[in-house]
């Protein structure tokens, strides 16, 4: 058990690709910590070069008190669970475990006693003396853990954790994996480019681009108040919608829609100033019928996400030509129209304004007045239930744009029975429409 | 000549060429002639084949054999009516020291320079290559190639040159003028010749093996703390046996009846580098015995389905043992 700091770390490879870039960075004792980024940040260098299988060029590893950039990966007291697991296919699934206890030279009982009781408790009793190959990827990822286990090294360090596994088995690996890191206490470090995995399983994520760390901070921080575009844009299941803005008192100017300005940032920004403007989808409610403050487009696609929808706008454009998109998560049974247009209202507090790339933000965050039911995390905000929405449903009306703008929605029957005027188009839509609630 | 040893496999299952293309009430036997040549024609095209290696391979074999029981000379009366001598060739032969002695050569020149020599030193330079690229890599490989490809007769011309006891490079090298080397260590000699010539292979094999073994497997051992040896042991071995294993069979035979070192030493001084293969041509070319030649290039046929034979038992039980 032991926190991990680095300071200045930097990796140049041969060739001059400079894959991390004087990286700051203080993971705590017992900490479940997630690296996060896309492909090529440089995570996995950062992962191995914690590990010692990569040598830093310059700035120093601590672990616990010692200082370990120049030592051996075998001498740094850490263990590693590979992507692919790394488990060797010759040996039993004991004599895998027990590897790292026969490279320091414990006797054959007192390994097998200890293979036993870590295999026992990752619930592999009975799987001693298969072979990895008649294993199933859970079981394998499991006694890939008991391996790193049985050491007890002072760091837990995971590469990809879970991308090996199919869906399923992913979500069962994902608590596993939580509920044991919280038993072990140990201090655990995982590399993963999902950030679905790392908002789920973290205690704090880094989020890392080119090398250089973009955010630190927990899952609600990151989730709530990215600290800058690039973060706002990565974490998300569905990416947050930046839009160019310009401030004019208190409001922002967005595609032609005056939206209140955040106020925590009033005191930041002065008239005139050009902005991007973030609301993440699921904190949009879009409405069928004009409301003040919001941001008009016309929808473009509906994409069904199981208990929701989401929903693609297309804003107008400063000289009428399209503009940019914008999407909306809205509940199961509110899908609107395809072709119709929509109204997307950003709930209170939820917006975040950026100049130059970086978050605006006061002392105080914005994201502390939301209301405490929200506190849980980003999952629950999908929910129906403090949105204004009209008594009307949306959804399962074939209707055309002319029809919408008369804010009148029509309970004409989905199916065949498309108005008359209903072009291609507006058939399209109804059936497509149909798809949700049906 | 290869190719010709798979056809005869699907024609055995057909009920013959009438089975083959028009009738579909057959799936097994349309599956079993997948190209619907029918019997007759695809033993046409497998006759060439077939003949060629009748006429090369077995007819020879068969005659070799029957002349390792007569007393066949080059030349003299028993040349023009040789007798039949029945298994004398062969006692004769293993209660011969001189052949005992080849022998014994030849096994020390097949451990030395094949077993330890061109399979040990291929693999510590594949090995120390391994995570190399560039000029390095690519000069060592294009030298130990370079061996390789050259000429026999070439190679001989250089090793001489090398080893000389007036001239030679070494001994300039050394500063040990009048050291003869060919006559005081000729078995040392011919097995380091040999090394030298025929480490590429075993190179290039075990860097291709090499390539098998998954990055994330080695570094989990070096997380556990594994020396190289540990590696070596625990996670290369495991992996690359089989390739070690077909690598030491062709090596060892290739070994076993290579001829090159008569280019160098000549089986001398007094046969003390008289390995078999030289000693099969001294006899049956230059002693003009072909009968007892023969006898003795049957011995060694045996000796090697002995080697090939072992291999590929230990090669068979790897395999059962991974099920």
């Amino acid at each position: 058990m032991a926190a991990i700091t680095l300071h200045r770390l930097g990796k140049v490879y041969p060739g001059g690709v400079r894959a991390l870039d004087a990286l700051d960075l203080a993971i705590a004792d017992g900490e479940f910590f997630a690296l996060l980024g896309p492909s090529g940040c440089g995570k996995t260098t950062l992962l191995r070069t914690i590990a010692g299988l990569e040598v830093a060029t310059e700035g120093t590893v601590r672990i616990g008190d010692r200082d370990v950039t120049d030592l051996q990966p075998g001498r740094r007291d850490v263990a590693m669970v590979f992507q692919d697991y790394a488990l060797f296919p010759h040996m039993t699934v004991e004599e895998n475990i027990g590897y790292p206890l026969r490279i320091k030279k414990v006797p054959r009982a007192a390994r097998h006693d200890k293979a036993t009781e870590t295999a026992a408790e990752l619930g592999l009793t009975g799987l001693l003396d298969r072979r990895p190959g008649q294993l199933s990827g859970g079981q394998q990822q499991r006694v890939a853990l008991a391996r790193a286990m049985a050491c007890h090294p002072q760091v837990f360090l995971l590469d990809e954790p879970l991308s090996n596994l199919d869906a399923r088995l992913r979500l069962e690996a994902r608590t596993f994996l939580k509920r044991l890191q919280r038993e072990l206490g140990v201090t655990c470090v995982f590399v993963t480019h999902d950030q679905a995995e790392a908002l789920a399983l973290a205690d704090r994520i880094a989020v890392l681009e080119s090398g250089r760390i973009r955010q630190v901070g927990t899952p609600v921080e990151v989730f709530r108040q990215p600290a800058n575009t690039f973060v706002a844009g990565f974490i998300g299941s569905t990416p947050m919608n930046l839009l160019d803005a310009e401030v004019a008192g208190d409001a922002v100017l967005v595609a032609g829609a005056r939206l209140p300005l955040p106020a925590p940032v009033r005191a930041l920004v002065a008239d005139g100033d050009r902005v991007v403007y973030g609301v993440r989808p699921e904190y949009l409610d879009l409405h069928p019928a004009p409301v003040p403050g919001a941001l008009a487009g016309r929808v473009v696609v509906v994409e069904n996400l199981g208990s929701s929808s989401l929903v693609s706008l297309d804003l107008p454009g400063p000289d009428g030509a399209a503009g940019a998109g914008l999407q909306v998560v809205v509940p199961e049974g509110r899908e609107p129209a395809i072709g119709s247009t929509g109204w997307a209202v950003p709930r209170d507090g939820r917006s975040l304004v950026y100049r130059n790339g970086e978050l605006l933000h006061a002392t105080e965050p914005a994201g502390a007045t939301t209301d405490p039911a929200h506190a849980v995390g980003p999952a629950a905000d999908s929910s129906v239930t403090d949105s204004p929405v009209t008594d009307s449903p949306v959804t399962d009306s074939p209707v055309t744009d002319s029809s919408v703008t008369g804010s009148s929605v029509t309970d004409s029957p989905v199916g065949g029975s498309v108005p008359a005027g209903g072009a291609v188009a507006g058939s399209a839509a109804g059936s497509g429409a149909a798809g949700g609630p049906a | 000549m290869a190719r010709t040893t798979s056809p005869p496999e699907p024609e055995t299952a057909t009920g013959g060429p009438a089975a083959a293309p028009g009738d579909p009430g057959t799936p097994l036997a349309r599956r079993a002639d997948a190209a619907g040549l029918g019997r007759a024609l695809a033993g046409g095209f497998v006759l060439p084949g077939l003949v060629l290696i009748v006429l090369f391979l077995v007819v020879p074999a068969l005659w070799t054999i029957y002349l390792g029981v007569t007393n066949y000379r080059l030349t003299g009366l028993a040349a023009a009516d040789p007798q039949l001598v029945g298994l004398d060739n062969y006692t004769a032969a293993l209660g011969d020291e001189r052949f005992r002695t080849s022998l014994w050569l030849t096994l020390q020149f097949v451990f030395g320079s094949a077993v330890l020599g061109q399979a040990g030193l291929g693999f510590a330079i594949a090995w120390s290559l391994r995570d190399r690229h560039g000029p390095v890599r690519r000069l060592v490989e294009a030298l130990v190639l370079l061996a390789w490809i050259l000429p026999s007769s070439v190679v001989a011309f250089l090793w001489i040159a090398l080893l000389d006891r007036d001239a030679g490079t070494l001994n300039a090298l050394l500063g040990t003028p009048g050291m003869a080397w060919l006559l005081d260590h000729p078995m040392l000699a011919v097995i380091l010749f040999n090394t030298w010539r025929g480490t590429a292979f075993s190179m290039m094999l075990y860097g291709a093996a090499l390539q098998n073994v998954p990055p994330s497997h080695l570094e989990t051992a070096r997380l556990a703390g594994a020396s190289t040896w540990q590696q070596l042991r625990d996670v290369v071995f495991p992996r690359i046996r089989g390739h070690v294993l077909t690598n030491l069979l062709l090596i060892s035979l290739w070994t076993f009846n290579d001829f090159t070192p008569f280019l160098i030493t000549a089986g001398g001084p007094e046969q003390r580098s008289e390995i078999l293969p030289v000693y099969v041509f001294k006899i049956a070319l230059s002693g003009g015995e072909l009968g007892f030649g023969a006898a003795i290039s049957f011995l060694m046929l045996l000796i090697n389905l002995v080697i090939a034979l072992v291999y590929l038992r230990t090669l068979g039980q790897r395999r059962e043992a991974r099920r």
